[in-house]
């Protein structure tokens, strides 16, 4: 849309490969991807597979319903040493969640440009992961109908939140995560949103554009605050997304269980939550790239970078995953090399092996160009990530 | 002003124009003509001179004269602001107003402020930054003369326009037509300003004023809420375990093969409180069951020894324990029988004075029974006050009723002399 520059014929840029792919104006391209809002006639498939997510939501409602009404013992949660089932999900969509920031805002101060391309599928995707990961901590609490407990409001019970739990700096961390990605996706999409105003034909769709444009104007004056506060933007974002996987890790380095209380913990989460969102990234673009006619906007190089970030991401986490193992084995602490012997022969050795497997073996093969080219090859191995993480 | 002589429009019998102009725009099919059109207008002394692009032109800043905007520094202050709020929030919360002592931490440790300190900061400079934006581009902003024109409206997808204002003294629309043509725009529009004033429909009119009104209803009812004083108990949404399945006792249970709720004594265990002690001792009479008032199987004197610290303790046991109802003097005056008088409910007896003959003559083991199973209206002691206890306690209440009503020959000798020099 309006955002992506069109570098593809001017000779200076011949020595980088094309942003997009085929002979594109600004307006063809506006024209690609409007018309995926703009169709007359909602398909058929998308009733479908909006009837099937709507219907599993639903069931995600009644379960927790369910949860809510007899209580977290239904997750097997008996005992108040882990939090189980709500914190690997909370810590997997969170994790997920970093892909997106990670492309808008640190891709955006390196001058990545190719990532205009994905940027807004991302960050859309980033939304949506933290909102599922803000579920888990509300609902694992209990008493759901308690959680305002967390925020610190002065109460008849005259006491505060104790701000030296990590538990706290996570309620902090991930709300601004959330409120941060929702403002830098709704900044960046303004212009665009002014895009599908002046295009729309019918008076509802004017007015709810027109609504949300806020009634921009595309003026250089305008461009010239707007680009500003997106830099600053991405410059925030930058060290918040290294921030809050950092803190969702404290909630486990800060306790004193072995195999938790490591150091290894922040930088080895940010890994592991960009090379779980980049994953999660390709498993959802590559099916949308072919369903929705962008192939030539999202081009094999795109996909193909990925692949890189996700190949260098995932031998972060291989190595860290071997650390653990050295520092258990040197530290001379029987405790912790008992953690990790047990995870790797005890009860859960199957979820261990499934996660080295999936996270560092499969990965690998990447490094063959025919898995970064063919895209069904591509999506095979990320989902393969996804079940790891 | 005054020696500009204003074009007449040339209806003159109409009561007031509906629109005036706003400016004039011209369509470029680029970038470059763009920039070049925009050099030259700002050169022939346009002020009021704006470029529309679909997306942000290099050097259009400096073609147009755009001032860096102060934007940096509306989001630095957001980050200070954050950063300082929340640092002296945790440390006011846990160390001062609510000090929280965890694992012998200190109250005000900086490392462990500085995670919730950076996602404030930040938190609040993104907020500026985004504030910013609406607040230094006028936005929202939904009607604009620009969304009339129907050129526009390819702007913000592939075309690029320049709009210059009719407020600026140098504005001529005619020369703006040349000096945008000659750079290769490719259409020239006036653009109509709508001046008239449209009232706003009545539908939309009732609905607000209804939004208004409902919206207007919580607060009201909070508010006398808080004014007024209600008989009924507050409600209760979330019971959690304030109110739980129980059986109370004395009632039937089906869960149990005996259908009893309470359960009996297992044989040979010894229950709270029955100690195999004397009998006397924990009961105060010799009897098998309590005798009546006027019986003489109550013990007549104290069956442990009345040192002086049973004094003190029994001193100690009685403020704890009496006075609340019967004063510390023993008068009937305590915090709670006066308070449940000024209530007036009816329900509550005033006690007597402890001094009333009618105690006093009473023998020491039937003082000690009415503290152990409670007397009418006066509820039993024996599971909060231990036997010895209860026996210094009623040490106590004869020496605080001797204190009032001790003849000159309770008093030694010796005493007694000192005492009538003294008075
Ligand atoms: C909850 C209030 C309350 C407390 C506490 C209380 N009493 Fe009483 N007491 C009463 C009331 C009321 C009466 C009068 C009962 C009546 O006449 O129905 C009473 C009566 C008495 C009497 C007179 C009994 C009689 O035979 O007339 C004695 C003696 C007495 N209390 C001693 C004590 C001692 C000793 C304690 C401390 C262990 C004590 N009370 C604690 C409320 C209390």
């Amino acid at each position: 849309m309006s955002a992506v520059p069109i570098p593809t014929r001017t000779p200076s840029e011949s020595l980088r490969p094309p942003l997009v792919d085929g002979e594109q104006t600004l307006s063809s391209i506006t024209e690609t991807v409007c018309s995926i809002v703009e169709r007359p006639q909602t398909p058929r498939a998308w009733y479908i597979a909006f009837a099937i997510s709507s219907s599993l939501t639903l069931m995600l409602f009644g379960l927790i319903g369910y949860l809510i009404a007899t209580g977290i013992g239904v997750w097997g949660n008996n005992s108040p040493v882990f939090w189980g089932w709500p914190i690997v999900n909370f810590v997997f969509w969170v994790g997920i969640g970093h892909a997106g920031t990670l492309i808008s805002a640190i891709l955006f101060l390196f001058r990545q440009q190719w990532r205009t391309s994905i940027n807004r599928f991302a960050e859309a995707m980033t939304i949506f992961a933290v909102t599922c990961a803000g579920i888990f901590p509300a609902i694992h609490v209990g008493r759901v109908w308690l959680v305002y407990w967390l925020a610190p409001y002065p109460n008849q019970m005259a006491m505060w939140p104790n701000f030296r739990s990590p538990l706290l700096w996570d309620v902090f961390a991930v709300s601004t995560y959330a409120t941060v990605s929702l403002l830098f996706w709704y900044l960046g999409m303004i212009p665009d949103l002014a895009t599908l105003r002046d295009r729309a034909t019918s008076r509802v769709r004017q007015f709810a554009y027109g609504l949300f444009a806020l009634g921009w104007t595309g003026s250089a004056r305008q461009w010239h605050v707007l680009e500003k506060a997106y830099l600053l933007l991405a410059a925030l974002a930058t060290p918040l997304v290294l921030s809050v996987h950092t803190i969702v890790s404290f909630d486990f380095a800060v306790s004193h269980v072995p195999g938790w209380h490591t150091t290894i913990f922040p930088p080895y989460f940010v890994a592991g939550a960009v090379f779980s969102g980049f994953a999660m990234v390709v498993t959802l673009l590559v099916p949308a790239r072919h369903l929705f006619g962008l192939k030539d906007l999202i081009t094999p190089r795109h996909l193909d970078v990925m692949c890189r970030i996700i190949l260098a991401t995932s031998c972060m986490v291989g190595y860290a995953y071997a650390t653990e193992f050295f520092t258990a084995w040197y530290s001379g602490n029987r405790f912790e090399q008992f953690a990790f012997l047990n995870r790797m022969q005890g009860p859960y050795a199957w979820a261990y092996w499934t996660m080295v497997t999936c996270n560092v073996l499969i990965p690998q093969l990447y490094w063959f160009k025919r898995f970064r080219t063919s895209p069904w090859l591509m999506v095979g191995v990320a989902i393969c990530v996804n079940i790891g993480m | 002003m005054s020696t500009t002589v204003e074009p007449t429009p040339v209806t003159t019998d109409e009561p007031e124009p509906a629109s005036r102009l706003f400016g004039a725009i011209a369509i470029f099919e680029s970038a470059e003509k763009l920039l070049s059109a925009a050099t030259a207008l700002k050169q022939s002394g346009l002020t009021k001179l704006e470029a529309h692009t679909p997306y942000p032109v290099h050097g259009i800043d400096e073609a147009l004269r755009i001032a860096p905007t102060r934007l940096p520094w509306v989001v630095l202050a957001g980050a200070l602001i954050g950063a300082g709020g929340a640092f002296a929030m945790q440390h006011w919360m846990n160390g001062i107003d609510y000090p929280f002592l965890i694992s012998g931490k200190p109250l005000m440790s900086i490392p462990s402020s500085i995670p919730v300190t950076f996602e404030v900061a930040i938190l609040l400079a993104a907020f500026a930054a985004f504030f910013g934006v609406l607040l230094f581009n006028g936005l929202p902003r939904l009607a604009h003369p620009l969304f009339r024109t129907q050129v526009f409206r390819r702007v913000t997808s592939d075309q690029f326009a320049l709009v210059a204002e009719s407020d600026d003294p140098r504005f001529d629309e005619l020369r703006f037509g040349v000096i945008t043509t000659e750079h290769g725009a490719t259409s020239v529009e006036s653009i109509e300003q709508d001046v008239s004033s449209v009232a706003m429909p009545t539908l939309l009119k009732a609905a607000g004023v209804s939004l208004v009104a409902l919206a207007l209803i919580p607060p009201v009812l909070i508010a006398q809420a808080r004014a007024t004083t209600s008989e009924k108990p507050r409600i209760h949404p979330i019971q959690d375990m304030d109110f739980q399945a129980k059986f109370k006792a004395q009632t039937t249970s089906p869960f149990f093969d005996d259908g009893r709720a309470m359960r009996l004594q297992i044989s040979g265990t010894v229950a709270r409180g029955d100690m195999p002690i004397d009998p006397a001792i924990s009961t105060g009479y010799t009897s098998d069951a309590p005798p009546g008032p006027e019986s003489s199987q109550w013990l007549d004197s104290i069956p442990i020894s009345p040192t002086i610290e049973l004094m003190a303790r029994g001193r100690e046991r009685f403020n704890i324990f009496c006075a609340a109802c019967h004063g510390r003097g023993g008068d009937g005056d305590g915090i709670v029988t006066v308070r449940a008088l000024e209530l007036q409910q009816g329900t509550w007896v005033k006690p007597i004075s402890l001094h009333d003959r009618s105690v006093r003559d009473q023998p020491d083991g039937r003082l000690f029974n009415t503290i152990t199973n409670g007397v009418r209206k006066m509820p039993g002691y024996a599971s909060q006050i231990k036997p010895e206890d209860r026996w210094a306690i009623v040490l106590y209440l004869r020496a605080l009723q001797s204190s009032r009503n001790a003849q000159p020959a309770d008093v030694p000798a010796d005493v007694l002399e000192t005492l009538r020099e003294t008075n």
